[in-house]
């Protein structure tokens, strides 16, 4: 027991379950301040206990640090195995950042059911560290499925006019995904012990194990068949969750019912879910069908990044908008991871860091908007640089970090992912800089309307500034993306190794050959610091 | 032969029938309306034959038969007959307040609960044909009165007489398809037949003497397309008795399907096995969709029952040591599961009889957060969504079948299980989503042994959610015996 406490990730994935225990055993309904007490200490004490793991982790080291295995079940090999490397620790503190800022955020959005409300987002964060730490399928899975009980209820409780329909929408299409993957998951596990008895398939009479280290080893040799089959089922569970183009449709509906705390969870962390099943599974552990369904995926990743800039240019609601955007941008996302070579991947997942911060900085900015007019009609604005300077401000800086203006962090992203796409084909490369051209027209135009202008509407004369607290919502936001878009060195350095272990399974030949014709080097990655944050392809 | 090593080995049937005896008079003697000592007599009874069942389980060597091989107490049968006497003992607590609410005599109703307990024990113990029907029929006959109790309400009288004019005819099918594999093979008892069909060929009266028993026993579990009856008696019965039926039986029919069809049946796997697999598929696919248009929850929930047959078909079709364990282990979570979820239908059943629409759970949550948890719980576990216990059942069901090469069976499975997630979450959406001021929600009655049972059936399905190991071992140690009695 005492071992269980002391490993940090267990700590860190559960400290806001206890939380939720206290609200729920010791508040009140009617307790609000002591109810936003708990859970904002709880969130903040999250994230601060979350920061050594940045610190403490040694990239160079072993593979998975921070080890915590245990038997679970053991009659079907089932283990309970927390453990981190590079991409893990990333998301893991976006997660309890954003965790803190939504729980934070939501003091005055949220006024009714508060108790609950604070139990489910706590009881979500938990969920979502879970999925990020788990290395073994089953305890993956349920923290997977964990997860969407609380936010179905945010959304179906704290949101918007159609939550009904909603919350439903997101539970079954997620469901519906993450039941296929399931089946995939166990396909794998018994090929790798006892086969598939009716289909003719030997397993390879290794001890059972979901263990995701232990499959790991036997990738390389899965049948071609079953490979398929496997990534098929992986793809339809993690591509609903992206979401990529085709199956996009539950999020504009979730993002835009939800309250603002959940869209900024759904957007910065849920979103990330999809691909980072996409990078700790399907490529590692089904490297031949990975490398076949390159054409299929990138094409589908680029028509989302059109296709969503496109859509999201039509939209008169700006909650809808930034919705759009994300199909957008986590299609950039996905073009680099399956570009398959160090660039791609590591750009791929700095953008997912780069689209949690700058995409929940937006919601934040909209809920803010929407707590003071309840309208989050572009047309209903226009002018409001006049009431609102620093809303403004804030506003731009991050549209910018959005559209991928150098000096912010989206720049790096985007830049890092064409690069490596660009190795890959030009055709791809040219095809997602227009997706660039169009989320810099929509966000600009946006932007334009609501802030520039005449002050049209006269409910808007009376609009309040942000205040403090919410300005501190922000800040770090901003901070963050100022910080990875001038000096990213170390947010690379910790995903290189990492990376580079997904691409030695996938593409070993890539390795090969850029250790003899050298790759050609990064262009200038914007600001001073530029030159030394490109330091992180050719090197190693 | 030693009649004393077999009266041992059938000492908690014996138990409980003379327990069911002295409950029944006990009822009658007293001016008839003395709920409270009657439903500690009847658990106490429970508790007694669990007890015999420990002496007898220590008293003779697993595998051994009994009475000429009608008989055997392997670990197989034990779990099953834990699982009954737990439902038993559930049901009983969770009908003491209805009873009395509703003001029918608790005598004769206890007394048939405990011997439809003793048929489905002899079920799952017997190793030939005729004492699994015998036993089979005490249950049926008990469920059917059971079925029909609240005379004064005329959906009651409808479920009883529909229960037993179809149930009376699957048993005369089953029959008839015993009696033709009689006349084929000479025999009654499965380790017999087993050799025998190993020896000969197969004939067309022995193939249509095993669809009719297949039909026979699909109808008992409630599969499609024999699930008919179904919604209208869970939907009539008295909702106790509705849990009750719609755990006790069930499992009782699966024990009797997995020892017949694994046990005496198996060389015949690849007639039945298409037969079964179509049903199991139908049955998953029928029962969630139907359920999703369902506004009575008891309804709902006879859909959801239907179901669950289907996916636990699935353990049955894969056979191995993995299916049969599955099948096990699933059972204990759908008991848990299932019989909260009835138990909270009891306990809103506050206005009238039976007329629990979905709307009834209408802001659930604001008025009493606890039950309104507890069934969340049970529903989630039902649409098998960690950390709760059904999703461990159906990952046990669903690798069992992955493993036999049913993928596309449990493909069909998952798909069906996101498709029961929206009517299960109806129900929470009801009860969380919707503001109580929007429509008139049911109160929630007090009734401290109901709320009780229910919160055991609660804590056992987090528990197996989140720790499901032991649960599974004792599911496993029974499964790896099956065929030993029968060679």
């Amino acid at each position: 027991m005492m071992e269980f406490l002391s490993n940090p990730l267990n700590q860190i994935c559960y400290l806001p379950l206890l939380g939720a225990l206290v609200i729920i055993f010791f508040c009140k309904p009617g307790q609000s301040r002591a109810i936003k007490t708990v859970a904002t200490v709880t969130a903040g004490l999250d994230f601060v206990i979350s920061v050594p793991l940045w610190l403490r982790y040694v990239p160079e080291g072993e593979q998975f640090q921070f080890l915590f295995e245990a038997k679970w079940i053991p009659a079907i090999g089932a283990q309970y195995i927390f453990g981190v490397d590079g991409i893990s620790v990333l998301l893991i503190l976006l997660t309890t950042l954003l965790g803190f800022i939504s729980v934070y955020s939501s003091f005055t959005a949220i006024t009714h059911r508060e108790k609950e409300y604070y139990v489910f987002l706590l009881l979500l964060q938990t969920g979502m560290l879970g999925v990020f730490m788990a290395l073994d399928f089953v305890l993956f899975y349920v923290f997977w499925e964990v997860m969407l009980v609380p936010m179905y209820f945010l959304i179906g409780i704290w949101g918007g006019p159609r939550k009904l329909y909603a919350a439903i929408k997101f539970f079954l299409y997620t469901l519906v995904g993450s039941v296929l993957m399931l089946v995939g998951i166990l396909a794998l596990y018994f090929y790798n012990s006892t086969g598939l008895a009716a289909i003719g398939l030997p397993g390879l009479g290794n001890p059972a194990t979901f263990d995701v280290r232990a499959l790991f080893e036997i990738a390389p040799g899965i049948p071609h068949g079953l490979q398929f089959w496997v990534f098929l089922a992986f793809f339809v569970g993690f591509a609903i969750k992206v979401p990529m183009f085709p199956f996009h449709t539950w999020l504009p509906d979730a993002h835009v019912e939800a309250p603002t705390a959940g869209s900024v969870i759904l957007a910065g962390v849920l979103l990330k879910m999809g691909t980072y099943g996409f990078i700790r599974f399907s490529l590692p552990l089904l490297p031949n069908a990975t490398r076949e369904a390159v054409p299929w995926v990138v094409a589908l990743s680029i028509v989302g990044i059109i296709y969503g800039a496109l859509v999201a240019m039509a939209q008169k609601d700006m909650k809808k908008l930034v919705a759009y955007s994300s199909v957008s941008h986590l299609g950039f996302v996905m073009l680099g991871m399956f570009a398959l070579n160090p660039h791609g991947l590591s750009g791929s997942v700095l953008q997912m860091i780069n689209h949690g911060l700058s995409t929940g900085a937006l919601f934040l900015l909209v809920g803010i908007l929407y707590e003071r007019r309840h309208t989050r009609m572009i047309a209903d604005y226009g002018g409001l640089a006049k009431v609102m300077p620093v809303y403004a401000m804030m506003f731009m800086i991050i549209t910018m970090a959005s559209i991928g203006l150098p000096t912010l962090n989206g720049f790096i992203g985007e830049l890092t992912i064409l690069v490596g796409a660009f190795n890959r084909s030009v055709w791809w490369a040219v095809l997602a800089a227009t997706g660039i051209v169009l989320g810099a027209a929509y966000m600009l135009w946006m932007y334009q309307r609501v802030f520039f202008g005449e002050l049209s509407h006269q409910e808007n004369k009376g609009l309040k500034d942000v205040n403090l607290r919410e300005q501190w919502t922000l800040i770090p936001l901003i901070v963050l993306c100022f910080w990875i878009g001038l000096y990213p060195k170390p947010f690379f350095r910790m995903l290189e190794p990492s990376i580079e272990r997904v691409v030695r399974v996938v593409d070993p030949d890539y390795l090969e050959g850029r250790a003899m014709a050298v790759v050609p080097p990064l262009p200038a990655q914007g600001g001073e610091e530029g030159a030394e944050g490109d330091g992180h392809g050719g090197e190693h | 032969m030693d009649i004393g090593a077999d009266l041992v080995a059938l000492l908690p049937e014996l138990t409980l029938t003379a327990a069911a005896l002295v409950v029944l008079l006990a009822g009658v003697a007293g001016s008839g309306r003395r709920h409270g000592g009657l439903a500690v007599l009847a658990v106490a009874s429970v508790g007694a034959a669990a007890i015999a069942l420990k002496i007898a389980v220590d008293a003779s060597d697993a595998g051994r038969v009994f009475f000429s091989g009608m008989f055997v107490l392997d670990h197989f049968a034990v779990f099953f007959k834990v699982l009954f006497l737990l439902t038993a003992a559930l049901a009983v607590l969770m009908s003491l307040d209805y009873l009395a609410r509703h003001d029918y005599r608790p005598g004769e109703y206890h007394s048939l609960v405990l011997l439809a307990t003793v048929g489905m024990m002899v079920m799952a113990s017997g190793t030939n044909l005729a004492s699994i029907y015998v036993g089979l029929e005490l249950m049926a006959l008990s469920t059917y009165v059971l079925a029909g109790y609240f005379r004064r309400e005329v959906k009651s009288h409808e479920a009883a007489s529909k229960y037993f004019v179809l149930g009376a005819l699957s048993s005369g099918v089953l029959v008839y398809g015993l009696s033709l594999l009689y006349g084929e093979l000479g025999t009654l008892d499965l380790a017999a037949m087993a050799a025998a069909l190993r020896a000969g060929e197969n004939t067309p009266a022995l193939l249509t003497g095993l669809a009719l028993l297949a039909c026979g026993f699909l109808f008992k579990v409630a599969a499609v397309p024999f699930h008919m009856w179904t919604p209208d008696v869970y939907e009539g019965a008295p909702t106790p008795i509705t849990a009750f039926m719609s755990v006790g039986p069930k499992a009782a029919a699966f024990a009797m399907f997995l020892r017949v069809f694994l046990g005496g049946l198996e060389s015949l796997a690849p007639y039945w096995v298409w037969l079964v697999g179509g049903s199991a598929a139908a049955t998953m696919i029928w029962g969630n969709l139907a359920a999703l248009t369902q506004d009575n929850v008891k309804r709902m929930l006879a859909y959801s029952s239907i179901a669950h047959a289907g996916y636990a078909l699935l353990g049955l079709l894969a056979g191995s040591e993995l299916g049969v364990q599955s099948v096990l282990f699933y059972m204990l979570v759908y008991l848990v599961s299932n019989l909260g979820a009835f138990g909270f239908v009891i306990l809103l059943e506050s206005r009238g009889y039976a007329g629990e629409t979905v709307a009834d759970y209408a802001g659930l949550a604001r008025r009493q957060p606890l039950a309104a948890f507890g069934m969340l719980l049970f529903l989630l576990s039902l649409g098998g969504i960690p950390p709760t216990a059904g999703f461990m059942g159906k990952l046990y069901v669903f690798a069992a079948a992955v493993n036999a090469g049913y993928v596309w069976l449990v493909v069909v499975a998952v798909l069906m299980s996101a498709v029961s997630l929206y009517y299960y979450l109806r129900i929470a959406m009801q009860m969380y989503l919707r503001e109580p001021a929007e429509e008139e929600g049911a109160e929630v009655v007090t009734a401290r042994w109901t709320a009780r049972a229910i919160g055991a059936c609660g804590v056992f399905v987090l528990v197996i959610g989140v720790y499901p190991a032991p649960f599974a071992a004792a599911a496993r140690a029974t499964a790896a015996l099956v065929g030993v009695t029968l060679p």
